[in-house]
């Protein structure tokens, strides 16, 4: 971002300061995106797979294989086969997917949706979960607390999610009965409510179907409990991290010999200041639960993105891999620059200096 | 005169104030970092968790009572519970699980080792001379780090893999290939704190050329920290390959990786949990390790960075 350089200089108010940000960031966005197209263009061209074969079939004859050859653009140059992809991408074409028949852009609006509620109630249980903690082992830095808290965060680090998911299941599901198993919904229940947003927990709540929305969240509780808990591990770290720093500042002293309360200290002067990077994290953890499902959704039979691009790849369904991954990316992009705008308006120090 | 004999004994001559050989100084550094490192109990458990991965892949013949690949009696050794006779139950090809955990270590070790050989070359050379150079050269190679970057790990390596073909090679370079844009981030910063010290414009005046200045210069300086980061990064690695596996992407059956075991034993989970659950304490031990020696390393070689 600090190499495209300033397009307003001299003294500025704050709105064309974030007008001046606005377009510095428009430019990332358009580099970004060209350069995923590139990548995903050149992973395109080296697959083993024949895209003329799985096109026609390995029956074809030789001259409908020439045809489609050439219909498919193979006969030109690269960089014009290049330009053909990038003008198809542009119209939200990304072609057909080879496993439903049906456009790649439709397939994904439909899985989409499932991957947005799961990665929205980890992320709400990540959030409320990890800045209480994260606050407490700051609070009681080198306390039990404190390593407690760490403890439980280097767990969630290293333990392969896929393999608690199946302990999950194994212990829960299988054994306890007290979640549902795979999947977002029973059968018995998927005709309930139409779904509208494509939110199951919105949709049946929107509709008064409570026996479904019971039978949802109780197929979501185990994926997004799972989820919460690494976006937490992560939350509650840098949450300790930032109010350490907070509570070493000469404000926070100040206030103490002004007798102002400890815990409103702590949880209204010093944790407003650490909200501002938290901004940051919640918002890139909110993007990695958006992409990072793909192992949790195939453990759970989640149908969401990361479950169709894995069955796309078993099936070496190549266009659909790659318009998922490349829409993946730019949900991914749009997130970390959202987040750099949101920390620009949040912090008035930041703010004032560009 | 002959110079007598020093009765000085190796922690003195390896703490001396005035080193006389420049291998003595360098040995006094080290053992300095260790005496340091040695105080961090969680750091030393890590090591302790790396040092016996590293013992077992080694001796993975000599400790694994049974054949990883070849299994038993189909009619009577298939999925047997835990026992002294097999430690870890059998799978459903009456395969003993603790023999091919054991050999597991080999393949996850491997993997390990050849990504970080791979990446932090390639992260090191692009954030140094990115760093050195500044400019153009600067803008095009950190846009591209940064569109390495604005993919998440995992979907990019699914996207080489497939495109590359399943297996444990082609695992470990998109590995590989997703890995370095952090380190090239580093080296970079690394860089430019360096680019105008003092004594690599005494370099610099002496005529030295570019590469020289970076490869002799630049790179001995950042590579503390990337080194740290890698260190850092290893258990990410091992949960990435092993989470390819698990989608079958990585090692091919019948080859003993914890990834591909577990997905092998998530058929039978509920009647018969030990098949999916030995190799997945496997993988969080050993990445639990990695995690625990960085964090120590980080404490010792980097106090800014730490807590």
């Amino acid at each position: 971002m600090s190499a495209i350089p300033a397009l307003t200089e001299g003294r500025q108010r704050a709105l064309p300061a974030l007008f001046g940000k606005a377009s510095r960031l428009l430019a990332t966005i358009a580099v970004t995106i060209f350069g995923l197209l590139v990548v995903t263009f050149l992973i395109g061209r080296v697959v083993p797979v024949d895209p003329v074969l799985a096109v026609v079939g390995d029956r074809a004859s030789q001259s409908t294989y020439d045809k489609a050859f050439v219909e498919l653009g193979l006969d030109r140059p690269l960089y014009v086969q290049f330009g053909l992809y990038v003008e198809k991408a542009v119209t939200g074409d990304f072609g057909e997917s080879l496993l439903t028949k049906k456009p790649i852009i439709d397939d994904i609006a439909r899985a989409f949706p499932a991957t947005l509620e799961l990665a929205t109630v980890a992320i709400l249980i990540g959030t409320l979960l990890g800045i209480p903690v994260g606050v407490w082992a700051a609070v009681r830095q080198g306390k039990l607390v404190d390593q407690v808290v760490r403890i439980i965060g280097l767990l969630g680090y290293s333990a392969p999610i896929f393999w608690l998911g199946l302990l999950g299941l194994l212990v829960f599901y299988a054994k306890w009965g007290i979640v549902a198993g795979p999947g977002r919904i029973d059968i018995s229940y998927e005709y309930a409510f139409t779904p509208t947003t494509g939110l199951f927990l919105l949709d049946t709540a929107m509709q008064g179907q409570w026996a479904a929305f019971r039978n949802v969240v109780s197929h979501i509780a185990l994926p997004a409990a799972l989820l919460g808990y690494f976006s937490m591990a992560y939350i509650a770290r840098m949450t300790r991290s930032f109010m350490l720093n907070e509570l070493a500042q000469e404000y926070v002293v100040t206030a103490r010999v002004k007798g102002v309360a400890e815990w409103r200290i702590i949880w209204v002067h010093a944790l407003r200041n650490a909200a501002v990077p938290l901004v940051t994290v919640i918002t890139l953890s909110y993007a990695s639960l958006l992409e990072g499902s793909v192992l949790t959704e195939t453990v759970f039979a989640w149908p969401g993105l990361g479950q169709y691009l894995t069955n796309s790849l078993q099936n070496a369904d190549m266009n659909a891999v790659l318009g998922g991954t490349l829409l993946i990316g730019i949900i991914f992009v749009g997130l970390n620059l959202l987040s750099d705008f949101l920390y620009t308006v949040l912090d008035p120090r930041v703010r004032r200096r560009s | 005169m002959s110079t007598p004999v020093s009765r000085q004994s190796l922690g003195d001559w390896l703490t001396s104030e005035q080193p006389v050989s420049r291998s003595q100084a360098r040995l006094g550094q080290i053992w300095r970092t260790w005496k340091l490192f040695s105080g961090n109990r969680l750091g030393m458990v890590g090591l302790g968790i790396v040092v016996l991965l590293v013992l077992v892949a080694i001796f993975a013949n000599v400790m694994a009572p049974y054949d990883p690949l070849l299994g038993g009696d189909l009619r009577t050794e298939r999925l047997l519970p835990p026992s002294w006779e097999h430690l870890m139950g059998t799978d459903d090809l009456a395969r003993d699980i603790f023999s091919r955990v054991v050999h597991g270590a080999r393949l996850t070790l491997l993997v390990v080792a050849l990504v970080a050989i791979i990446a932090t070359p390639i992260g090191l050379l692009v954030g140094t001379v990115s760093g050195y150079f500044g400019g153009w050269v600067d803008t095009v190679l950190m846009r591209i780090t940064d569109i390495f970057l604005a993919f998440p790990r995992l979907i990019l390596a699914l996207a080489f893999v497939a495109a590359l073909g399943p297996g444990i090679e082609n695992a470990i370079i998109a590995i590989a290939i997703t890995s370095w844009p952090p380190y090239a981030r580093l080296a970079r910063a690394e860089t430019l704190t360096i680019r105008n010290a003092e004594h690599i414009d005494a370099i610099r005046l002496q005529g030295a050329s570019s590469p020289r200045i970076i490869w002799g210069h630049v790179v001995p300086l950042c590579l503390s920290s990337v080194i740290i980061r890698v260190t850092l990064d290893m258990a990410g690695i091992i949960l990435t390959a092993a989470g390819l596996g698990f989608l079958g992407l990585g090692a091919q059956p019948p080859q003993p990786e914890w990834g591909a075991m577990i997905a092998g034993g998530r058929r039978f989970i509920i009647d018969y949990w030990w098949v999916a659950t030995m190799p997945g304490i496997a993988i969080f031990a050993v990445s639990l390790g990695f995690n625990l020696l960085g964090d120590g390393l980080r404490d010792v070689l980097d106090p800014k960075a730490g807590k």
